[in-house]
């Protein structure tokens, strides 16, 4: 079993025919992902190996039955293409583009409200339940199909993480990156309720970052509702206040969001966790093997 | 991205928010003939030092000046001044343009504010009585004093939203109307910006009954300059890290520290990771440095430059985790920068996922003098032990 994705999921690509588009099609196709069609306005009628191109959403979905699609769509044009999805009933809608303006993704969630569309991202690398179907920009040979549920605002790091898993042989369900930006789709909450409900899942890696209060919230729900074991990790300690660090919501603004009020919120929420990062893996290791 | 106070005031202008009259000088000649005009119709002028931070009035930055003689005595101590806030770190900024305003007489100062809310995914525009203090603050101590209203983008703020502020903070009843025009071209300035944060403090209530802006903060969401050119020219580079200026010319995000392990990562968690590991391991991180996930050869070439280019540096940590980003590519570029500049520091190398292979084959042939390492903790703590021994 696996959360929001699994080996029936059939995705487009909107943007199909950039560089990024094409590239990362070819490597879903390659590691399994049902690709049912692309999207880009004005090349509709023709193919990318093979796919479908279509000129809107619409058509995409009537013509192959897709039920997720992922974006690839340059920032600019970015939030257009998410409501179009959505206004087009694709159930799952994946954000891949990076520097999407903050008060376009106001917009796009003020659109979103009261339709049954889910949002993950944007600036984030995916989902991929190993195995079954990979829908972002994860290299998908260093995931394993397992029972950790992995979720986290960041990309590599998650690799990371991942890869510590797979070493040690704890393969996941489903990885989950929510994406960097301070307005995003799909929260850490709502990822954990999922987890949670997921009889394929039972352990969770959460991996926060500094900025806002996500993790904060994430850690009370936890305390509230999960009963599987969390494993949780906030990168940015060092991270000085006041200053950007790459992802637009990675910044400690009127000192809040400080990684340590994170990591406290966590340990108080009877989350395990870990300040290495190196050791995400083997703290994962021992909780299964007290559980 | 940060404006000055004058450049953000002649925003807010535009956008019907009452501001003061003033005039931009870079010498003591031209604040005395901005002053005279200022001080022909009310007697009195402020001299305001013009540096990206808060904090310039206790740090003595704001003076008054009741002749067009005094306006130039006062800038001319201010110009080429260091002012030390508790915004700008003990290094301080130095001031090259100072802003003369015509001057008022205060009834009340109050506080405006706005941002993103990243809970309610909305616009928050903030209101407080407490106005000439930080709004962190307050919001610490006196949290019950913040009025909040949150906007929503399809209908914009709404004038019974400005109307429960302006009644909220106390407003006259007489004024209220003259407040929620304030309020409304506020957040049309900052929708119409794109704004990360606008904040007015204080917003002053003078004893002739106007509502303005006396002083004005603006920021801008860096991912929306490129539809806003006007904005982005407004850009001042003296007031940035000459490092981190250098960086963003070839879209890389380094953001400079105090430490001495300068790190170039892919992807900006695992950058941040990486920081707190070296931290971990009884080193401090001399920047943070993303190289993001499909940098070209070039680009790294120019990180490799960028680090090594910080006279604190004693080591440098690469840490990559090639997911699109190419271990080999990663490779070339240290090998170019290398062959360039010279390695005059020792340097840890973590290698992992696409292309590793050929990745650390290059490096072994490259005849550098690279310690290698297989897992972050363990590239952590070489690089502290080289910097320490370097």
């Amino acid at each position: 079993m696996s959360i929001l994705v699994n080996k029936d999921t059939k995705v487009i690509c909107q943007g199909i025919t950039g560089e990024q588009g094409t590239f990362h099609t070819r490597q879903m196709v390659a590691y399994g992902t049902k690709m049912a069609g692309g999207v880009t306005p004005g090349k509709g009628g023709t193919q990318v190996d093979g796919i479908p191109v279509f000129d809107t959403v619409d058509e995409a979905v009537r013509k192959t039955g897709a039920d997720a699609s992922v974006i690839y769509v340059p920032a600019a044009f970015a939030a257009d293409a998410v409501m179009e999805a959505v206004d087009a009933g694709i159930g799952l809608v994946v954000c891949i583009t990076e520097g999407i303006p903050v008060l376009d993704m106001v917009k796009v969630r003020r659109f979103m409200q009261g339709k049954p569309s889910r949002l993950v991202g944007p600036n984030c690398p995916g989902v991929i339940t190993p195995g079954e179907c990979k829908i972002g920009i994860m290299p998908g040979h260093i995931h394993r199909a397992g029972s950790v549920g992995v979720v986290s605002r960041s990309g590599t790091l998650t690799y990371e993480a991942v890869d510590q898993l797979t070493r040690l042989g704890l393969g996941q369900s489903t990885c989950v990156g929510i994406g960097g930006d301070p307005v995003n789709g799909t929260d850490f909450i709502d990822v954990l309720e999922l987890f949670e409900k997921d009889p394929g899942t039972n352990a969770i890696v959460m991996i926060g970052e500094i900025g806002g209060t996500a993790e904060e919230e994430a850690a009370e729900f936890i305390r509230k509702n999960v009963r599987k074991p969390v494993v949780g990790y906030i990168a940015g300690a060092t991270a000085p206040k006041g200053k950007r660090m790459g992802h637009a919501g990675a910044i400690i603004s009127g000192g809040k969001g400080t990684a340590e009020e994170k990591f406290e919120a966590m340990h108080k929420a009877g989350i395990r966790i870990t300040r290495s990062t190196a050791e995400i893996g083997r703290t994962m290791l021992e909780v299964l093997q007290k559980v | 991205m940060n404006i000055h106070e004058y450049q953000a005031k002649q925003i807010l202008a535009k956008y019907g928010v009452a501001v003061p009259k003033g005039k931009i000088a870079f010498t003591p000649a031209e604040a005395e003939e901005a002053a005279r005009e200022f001080i022909a119709e009310k007697g009195v002028c402020v001299v305001k030092a013009q540096i990206h931070a808060g904090g310039r009035g206790k740090a003595g930055g704001v003076k008054l000046a009741k002749s067009k003689e005094e306006a130039a005595k006062i800038a001319e101590e201010l110009l080429g001044k260091v002012l030390v806030t508790h915004q700008t770190g003990p290094a301080g900024k130095e001031v090259k343009k100072v802003y003369v305003e015509e001057g008022c007489q205060i009834a009340r100062e109050l506080y405006l504010g706005l941002v993103v809310d990243r809970s309610t995914q909305k616009v928050v525009i903030m209101a407080s009585t407490e106005g000439g203090v930080e709004i962190e603050e307050v919001a610490e101590k006196t949290p019950e004093k913040i009025l909040k209203e949150l906007v929503d983008p399809a209908v914009g703020l709404i004038p019974f939203q400005g109307r429960k502020l302006a009644f909220g903070l106390g407003i006259d009843r007489a004024l209220a109307g003259k407040a929620v025009k304030f309020m409304a071209g506020l957040y049309n300035a900052f929708v119409a910006s794109d704004c990360s944060m606008a904040e007015i403090n204080p917003l002053v209530i003078t004893k002739d009954g106007d509502i303005i802006a006396l002083d004005a903060k603006m920021s801008f969401d860096d991912n929306a300059l490129f539809r806003h050119k006007d904005i982005e020219g407004m850009r001042d580079l003296d007031e940035e890290d000459p490092k981190e200026v250098a960086a963003s010319r070839f879209n890389l995000n380094y953001v400079s520290l105090d430490g001495n392990i300068g790190c170039m990562v892919n992807g900006a968690g695992l950058a941040m990771a990486t920081m707190d590991m070296i931290k971990l391991s009884g080193g401090s991180p001399a920047n943070f440095l993303d190289v993001g996930g499909g940098a070209n050869k070039d680009q790294v070439t120019a990180a490799f430059k960028l680090i090594t280019s910080d006279p604190n540096v004693k080591g440098v940590l690469v840490n990559i985790f090639g997911g699109i980003m190419r271990c080999d590519i990663i490779a070339e570029g240290i090998m170019a920068a290398a062959k360039d500049v010279g390695l005059k520091v020792p340097l840890v190398v973590r290698l992992q996922g696409t292309n590793v292979e050929q990745g650390r084959k290059l490096l072994a042939g490259s005849g550098l003098n690279i310690i290698t390492a297989e897992n972050m903790d363990e590239a952590a703590e070489k690089a502290v032990a080289a910097a320490k021994a370097s």
